[in-house]
């Protein structure tokens, strides 16, 4: 049969998880943005003066901003951003008890197998449903350690001290075109608190899903692991499929005080229509170790460098990320890291896989300030071609300042060949069946490091996606 | 069954896929159940390729004749057919699959021959695999490793034969499993296919090789001689003898007049 007739079977665009459920919101604001949407936000969360300031400055910020012009294609996003809703509040309360979930939403957790998982795994579970938690919980232990694992609006509420002293430390909203449009008018995310020793052994949990037509996502998660403090946030997001463009542009800031160690893991999985933009930045203490393992299928475009700064001496930082992008899908993708500290250390793995006219692009830095003495950096990608349309580039930055510092940097492209898939099907494996385990195994060593269940659920999805409309 | 033939080759032509190069010239063979067939040659003489278009290679395509397998023309199945229907090629050079391993690759392929909706137990697997390395005096660590990557030329053979044992084929194709091994190596992939042979005497083999050295551990029924594309002589194992004791340089004459006439006959039809 021929390959291209085969690889239309092949990739992950044709969406598993795209169903839809009936609304229920109680509020929604108009399409487009505005101060007065701001204002409406703002007022809708019963916030303070300090909050509304800071979102309608980040406003004027992101209307002064250009839009990036390097990365992928945002000429039609201008567009996009005039149609879509900024603030939809699914309902008025915060559930805490499953029972009290309204039916279809909790018709939608079920489906995504999140009550199944947490009876598992899953100590704690904040889920965002369109731009509100509506469920949470979190073990009665943690919560006598003084761990706050909260939706961010609570955080705000509850625990004003730590907010307004880390908020916007780490990513400030000037930071970026889409930093500031996420500072003006974020709705929903976590928000998490590590006190000082506390070890957490069962990941923090958040699923969540956007599931209204163009409705803009802007999480914001924050989360402070204070000293010697240990966890690790599991995050999953899939939506469902429509036919206007979506958008979704979340901020994530995590503080590693000393000696604190933090794993962040995302497996995102949006609907091809969706431009998924997100800043996410870790800044590591001394002797602290940060780990971000971040997997991205789906949507139209993916622009996403999960950043580590090391201001701490002996600091760490570990960058591991997947891409899959399929027809009309770009991945730009990779990781930054910089070192500001001596005898700080970072590695950065990163792994793509490109099909038919899928484009994935590795863009990375490396950067050493003057006075990082002894830094030691190592950066890997690997990029896996499905056939000869597809698209890989790399765009590695180093800039280094110091004389003792130690780089490296690594990259391969590789394509399924003949030889390897008819040595499958030799075996008796059918094409689609060879092609996938060629992607797993490729991906196998970033995988590996994922949660059990979440590892099981990317291979079924790769297995899943491979099979059907082969003639 | 074992009166009638378990593979029937008939006039087989086969050419390089996207090219005009012809390399099989019309292939006759026939072999019985549980017997052991070998095919010398020297090189380009179309020998590797015959194993290769029996398994179905994508590189080759087939421009004339037939072939049978267990009562089946087969020209028409993909490759993955001609496995499940009890066909195994040992590789002369074995792919390499980064990150998968051994025992995952060897359960995804049992997998593919169960119906839709069967699963292969876990267990059960582990348990045949243990047993099948046991066999094989093979430590079980082996099949942790991930599918021929950074392995040596002899492990990827002894590699070759472990996924043998573990699929059970009613006929292995082996095509030149015996180059590039030392003595020690050599040995060890003959033990294996006689180890499974004594546990299935039905077990067919078709031994592709260049030396005749292979022949002092697998003793075959029959040894033919592929010249120019043809199988020019067929015989028990004098003919293998006779080879080591003169060469090819007899049959390289005849060779070379045939491929003179291909060339005339090529230059009309490009005319």
């Amino acid at each position: 049969m021929p390959e291209n007739e085969l690889v239309e079977g092949l990739g992950l665009d044709e969406y598993q998880y795209g169903f839809i459920d009936d609304e229920a919101h109680v509020f929604r604001t108009r399409p487009g943005l505005s101060e007065e949407v701001v204002r409406q936000i703002s007022k809708h969360k019963e916030e303070p003066e300090w909050m509304l300031e800071f979102r309608l400055k980040a406003l004027k910020i992101y209307e002064s901003k250009p839009m990036p012009t390097w990365g992928g294609d945002l000429s039609d996003l201008e567009a996009t951003l005039d149609e879509i809703y900024f603030y939809v509040k699914p309902q008025d309360q915060m559930e805490r008890s499953w029972d009290d979930v309204p039916s279809n939403i909790k018709n939608t957790f079920e489906r995504l197998g999140i009550p199944e998982a947490e009876q598992k795994l899953l100590a704690g579970v904040g889920a965002q449903y369109e731009s509100e938690m509506v469920y949470h919980s979190l073990k009665e232990e943690w919560a006598s350690k003084g761990v706050i694992f909260d939706s961010i609006e609570d955080g705000l509420k509850n625990h004003p001290e730590i907010f307004r002293e880390h908020f916007a430390t780490v990513i400030p909203a000037a930071d970026n075109k889409f930093a500031a449009l996420n500072s003006a008018v974020w709705s929903g995310g976590s928000f998490v608190y590590v006190p000082k020793g506390v070890e957490l052994e069962t990941p923090l949990q958040a699923y969540f899903r956007v599931n209204q037509e163009r409705m803009g996502q802007f999480e914001r998660t924050m989360i402070i692991m204070e000293e010697g403090s240990q966890a690790h946030y599991i995050e999953g997001c899939t939506a469902p499929v429509y036919s206007t463009d979506s958008f979704h542009s979340g901020v994530i800031e995590i503080i590693l005080k000393k000696d604190s160690r933090f794993r962040y893991t995302t497996i995102q999985n949006w609907s091809n229509n969706m431009y998924n933009l997100v800043t996410q930045r870790a800044v590591v203490n001394e002797n602290a170790t940060m780990e971000w393992l971040d997997g991205n299928l789906g949507s139209k475009l993916t622009m996403k460098y999960p950043s580590c700064y090391l201001v701490g001496e002996g600091a760490h930082g570990d960058i591991m990320s997947i891409a899959y992008a399929s027809d009309g899908q770009h991945q730009d993708t990779g990781g930054k890291v910089v070192h500001v500290a001596p005898n700080t250390t970072s590695s950065i793995t990163s792994k793509s896989i490109s099909k038919g006219n899928g484009r994935s692009s590795y863009r990375g830095l490396c950067k050493v300030y003057e006075g990082a003495n002894n830094a030691r950096s190592n950066v890997e990608c690997d990029a896996l071609l499905i056939n000869a349309t597809a698209r890989t580039d790399t765009y590695p930055y180093i800039e280094i300042e110091e004389k003792q510092a130690t780089v490296g940097h690594e990259a391969t492209v590789s394509r399924i060949g003949d030889t390897q898939l008819f040595y499958l099907m030799s075996r008796g494996l059918t094409k689609e069946e060879a092609m996938a385990l060629i992607v797993r195994g490729f991906i196998e060593p970033i995988a590996k490091e994922l949660p059990l269940e979440y590892a099981v659920e990317l291979n079924r999805l790769i297995e899943l996606e491979m099979e059907g409309s082969v003639g | 069954m074992s009166d009638t033939s378990i593979l029937t080759i008939t006039g087989l032509r086969a050419k390089v896929a996207d090219e005009d190069l012809d390399i099989l010239m019309g292939v006759d063979l026939e072999i019985r159940p549980g017997q052991i067939h070998t095919i010398m040659g020297p090189n380009g003489s179309g020998k590797s390729t015959l194993a290769k278009v029996l398994a179905g290679h994508p590189d080759y395509e087939v421009t004339g004749g037939d072939v049978v397998f267990n009562g089946q023309s087969i020209l028409d199945l993909e490759p993955n057919e001609r496995a499940l229907a009890g066909m195994f090629l040992a590789f002369q050079y074995p792919t390499e699959i980064p990150g998968v391993s051994i025992a995952n690759f060897l359960r995804t392929a049992l997998q593919a021959r169960l119906e839709d909706g069967e699963e292969v137990d876990l267990f059960d697997f582990q348990e045949e695999l243990l047993d099948r390395m046991k066999l094989l005096d093979m430590d079980p660590a082996f099949a942790e490793r991930p599918v021929n990557d950074g392995f040596s030329g002899g492990e990827k053979k002894r590699n070759e034969i472990l996924q043998m044992a573990v699929l059970r084929p009613t006929l292995a194709l082996m095509d030149e499993t015996d180059s590039g091994l030392d003595i020690d190596a050599l040995q060890i992939v003959a033990n294996g296919v006689n180890t499974l042979r004594e546990e299935n005497p039905d077990m067919t083999v078709l031994l592709i090789t260049h030396y005749q050295r292979m022949l002092n551990y697998i003793k075959p029924d029959a040894v033919h001689v592929m010249v120019g594309g043809r199988i020019v002589r067929s015989g028990g194992p004098e003919v293998a003898i006779a080879l080591e004791e003169q060469g090819y340089a007899d049959w390289k004459e005849q060779d070379k007049d045939e491929g003179q006439e291909e060339e005339q006959q090529q230059q009309v039809v490009t005319a």
